[in-house]
């Protein structure tokens, strides 16, 4: 047998596991088609059959409110799934049922899994199986999704019951709402109103809900049966709202909450002890989330899962770095000096090494968030510091993306912005990937370092604290006048539920870490290597005509006249200690003109005719054309504004690790100044995300718009408050 | 007995759901996770800034934020 069947379920209910179990490696991660919500897919064989399995995302309810539920309900309409298996957690029977009802009542093919059973057990629950596999008629089929305990008669249940009809389930919403619902029947079926998809009784069901997806869906389709459902709608909400004081949404979940009360109460559940008695993870929420206690365990958790991804990850990071090392100096070996070469080594290995770089971050953060995800703790964090959050329009769960780009100074906003997947409000979720990148990633300290040790070397430790702080309320202050304008609207109510604590299933862990990594790197992977072929152009073409270069090849000549050739072979090829001091001057002379020369290729090139365009605009933060094309480079990474920098002040490629000669340069330039440094700093912190965090934020928003938006707003907002602090420090210095 | 409002009632506190005021997504999603009237809830706690608070009913844990627990009424003893 060959079939479609989904997975759905609450989430927290182990619907994850249970997909690892049956489909094991076997799975691929797209997109539902127009919408960011993740839709995975994996194959199942047993005896009985081959089954293709959809994981749907998990849901409390099906009603039109949040993406998921839509995506969900959208799915089971359209592509008609052989059976629905609908993991049902037996610890938590009675919310969990509430769904499964929902799924029965739209007519579907159910089967339940009963998970969990050990976990109820302990917890002095005794559920009697074929008792609800009767009552509700559908199959019912105990499992333990942790270790794959009765997959097999699981799906062997599935393969027996597909096929088999089934009318939908008829609950009674009380004398009201029948009556409305026997009438709107009435009204659909001659119609055939939406028949196509819906069973009509949930049809009417779905009017009397308020439920706006298939008011539109029928509106468009009907408009003569759409007014006339209207009408009832509108009566029976007055008839209620006057003899009740309530509306028709309420009196259904009540009723829905009814039935499965009343179900279970007919000897399917048992309790051997009070069912809200304290549990282990109550008490463990005693202390984690305690007043005083809670927050310091929450501030040692978040330090220690930075300090496991960025410590663990700088050894992975430094073998792709040697490694692609090892690869550049092959080529360099193997190709004759010139563009090809220059388009090999800068732009195609660099940018590869550029891409994968990013890998063993991306992997240790996700492995960590996995963590803290699946034991449970995430929902405490966003628990305790929803208040903070929600003044700026943001949510609790959005200090994991924003500690991950760099609130602790030196994270990345690349995993950062794919950190905000945690969220599942969508508003919230999207004014958080537009602000994280304004927190200090790694790469913007070695600039922050540079500029410091040049003008503020006595009070070193606090500006660097003074850059954290601007950075967070920056960002917070964003987020909020986002939250107020472009992306405004009513907060995502936090009825949440706190998971139960439990220990993660390593191969659950693993899956998810995997399947990101792979979901970067071919998604992002590609459109940032040609990014950064673009940036080496940029920065190469179209270098210096054959007159300058024929000069600087004559100022070596005149270096080198009167050596002879083995002196001059001796002094390129030898180590400097072997030379000697008139011979190291020689060499110190030929460097200097190397230099020149890069810095004037440089001066001519797309992004330094960019700059110096550009430093009519940027003179009035305290910027010249050096810099400028400097915060071009910085575009690529932001530590390549160091690097740049040295080029653009002929100190050759500076390595961002030592800046000390181009510290003292600075110190002594013209225009430059504590001022000057300071609005550079802020602009650093401000302005456009490197490339390949805007490809993520594309990617993470499913939107190119919110990327461009990124780059224009963010740069504009440096450039005002870099010009702002710029100008009032002139006046108030003058 | 008396009723409060769930934002006023204390931790360790017992009641039973008597209305739900919310309409539109907030009163939808609240219900959808069980507070609907009838049911017992037990409030188990409180975040550090005293918002949001956590309460357990029908077995598991849910959060909720201090303007939401406004729009329901519970009966306390």
């Amino acid at each position: 047998m060959n079939a479609t069947v989904v997975l759905a379920g609450n989430p927290n209910s182990g619907k994850t596991t249970l997909f690892n179990e049956l489909t094991g490696g076997r799975q691929h991660v797209g997109n539902y088609p127009g919408v960011t919500v993740e839709k995975k897919q994996g194959t199942c064989k047993t005896d009985t059959g081959r089954f293709e399995i959809v994981d749907l995302p998990g849901t409390y309810s099906l009603t039109a409110y949040s993406l998921e539920e839509v995506v969900a309900r959208d799915f089971l309409v359209n592509e008609k799934p052989s059976m629905i298996i609908n993991i049902v957690d037996a610890s938590n029977l009675e919310r969990n049922l509430y769904l499964s009802v929902q799924f029965m009542e739209m007519g579907l093919p159910v089967c339940i899994a009963l998970n969990m059973m050990d976990v109820a057990k302990k917890r002095g629950i005794e559920i009697d199986i074929q008792k609800l596999s009767g009552l509700l008629s559908i199959p019912v089929v105990p499992i333990v999704a942790r270790d794959g305990k009765g997959k097999q008669a699981l799906m062997a249940s599935v393969a027996e019951n597909i096929g088999q009809s089934r009318q939908p389930l008829r609950i009674s919403y009380g004398r009201d709402l029948d009556a409305a619902l026997d009438e709107m029947e009435a009204l659909i079926r001659p119609a055939e109103f939406l028949t196509r998809s819906y069973d009509p009784r949930w049809t009417a069901l779905k009017y009397l809900e308020n439920d706006q997806q298939v008011i539109d869906r029928g509106y468009k389709q009907d408009k003569a049966t759409a007014m006339k459902l209207d009408a009832v709608v509108q009566r029976v909400r007055t008839h209620i709202a006057h003899t009740l004081d309530t509306h028709p949404e309420g009196i259904i979940a009540d009723h829905r909450y009814g039935y499965v009360h009343s179900v279970l109460k007919q000897g399917v559940i048992r309790f051997f002890q009070d069912e809200n008695r304290i549990q282990v993870s109550d008490r463990i929420d005693r202390i984690v989330t305690h007043r005083f206690m809670g927050p310091v365990i929450m501030v040692a958790m978040l330090m220690g899962l930075y300090q496991f991804t960025f410590t663990f990850s700088t050894i992975p990071v430094a073998w792709l770095e040697s490694f692609f090392g090892w690869v550049s100096a092959m080529a360099e070996q193997a190709l004759p000096e010139g563009m090809v070469r220059s388009l090999l080594v800068s732009g195609i290995i660099d940018g590869m090494g550029g891409v994968l770089g990013f890998v063993p971050l991306i992997m240790f953060m996700f492995l960590g968030i996995a963590f803290l995800e699946d034991t449970g703790y995430l929902a405490r964090m966003s628990f305790m510091l929803d208040r903070i959050f929600r003044m700026f329009g943001l949510h609790g769960s959005s200090v994991m993306a924003f500690i991950v780009s760099g609130g602790i100074a030196g994270g990345c906003a690349v995993p950062g912005v794919m950190a905000a997947r945690t969220l599942k409000s969508p508003k919230e979720r999207l004014a958080t990937l537009l602000t994280v990148p304004f927190m200090n990633c790694g790469a913007k300290l070695p600039v922050f370092a540079l500029l410091v040790a040049a003008f503020f070397a006595e009070s070193r430790a606090e500006v660097m604290l003074l850059i954290t702080l601007i950075s967070w309320t920056g960002a917070l202050l964003v987020a909020w006048f986002l939250r107020s304008t472009l992306i405004r609207g009513e907060s995502t109510p936090f009825v949440m539920e706190l998971p139960p604590y439990r220990l993660p299933t390593l191969k659950g862990l693993f899956i998810h870490t995997f399947e990101r990594i792979i979901q970067y790197v071919k998604k992002a992977g590609t459109v940032i290597l040609l990014i950064s072929i673009i940036l080496w152009a940029m920065m190469t073409f179209p270098g210096l005509d054959e007159t300058r270069t024929k000069e600087f090849e004559d100022r070596r000549s005149t270096i080198v006249s009167g050596l002879s050739q083995e002196t001059a072979d001796e002094i390129m090829t030898q180590k400097d200690e072997k030379l000697t001091k008139p011979m190291l001057t020689v060499k110190e002379n030929l460097l200097q003109v190397d230099r020149d020369q890069a810095r004037e290729a440089l001066e001519n090139s797309v992004a330094g005719r960019m700059g110096a365009a550009l430093e009519s605009i940027t003179r009035f933060a305290g910027f010249d054309w050096r810099t400028n094309i400097a915060l071009v480079g910085g575009f690529a990474a932001k530590e390549v504004v160091v690097s740049t920098l040295g080029t653009a002040y002929s100190l050759g490629e500076v390595d961002p690790e030592e800046t000390a000669s181009l510290s003292g340069r600075l110190k002594t330039a013209e225009g430059w100044g504590p001022l000057t440094a300071f609005s550079l700093i802020l602009f650093t912190i401000f302005y456009s995300p490197c490339f390949v965090t805007v490809v993520c934020i594309a990617k993470e928003t499913g939107s190119w718009k919110w990327a461009a938006f990124s780059m224009v707003f963010n740069t504009c907002l440096a450039l005002l408050v870099s010009t702002v602090f710029y100008q009032i420090g002139s006046l108030v210095l003058a | 007995m008396e009723r409060i409002n769930l934002r006023q009632m204390k931790i360790g506190q017992k009641g039973i759901i008597r209305r739900v005021n919310a309409g539109s997504e907030l009163g939808r999603r609240i219900r959808d996770m069980g507070l609907i009237p009838g049911k017992e809830i037990t409030v188990q706690g409180r975040a550090p800034l005293y918002d949001p608070v956590s309460l357990r009913i029908m077995g598991f844990t849910l959060t909720l934020r201090n303007n939401e627990a406004d729009h329901i009424e519970v009966e306390v003893s």
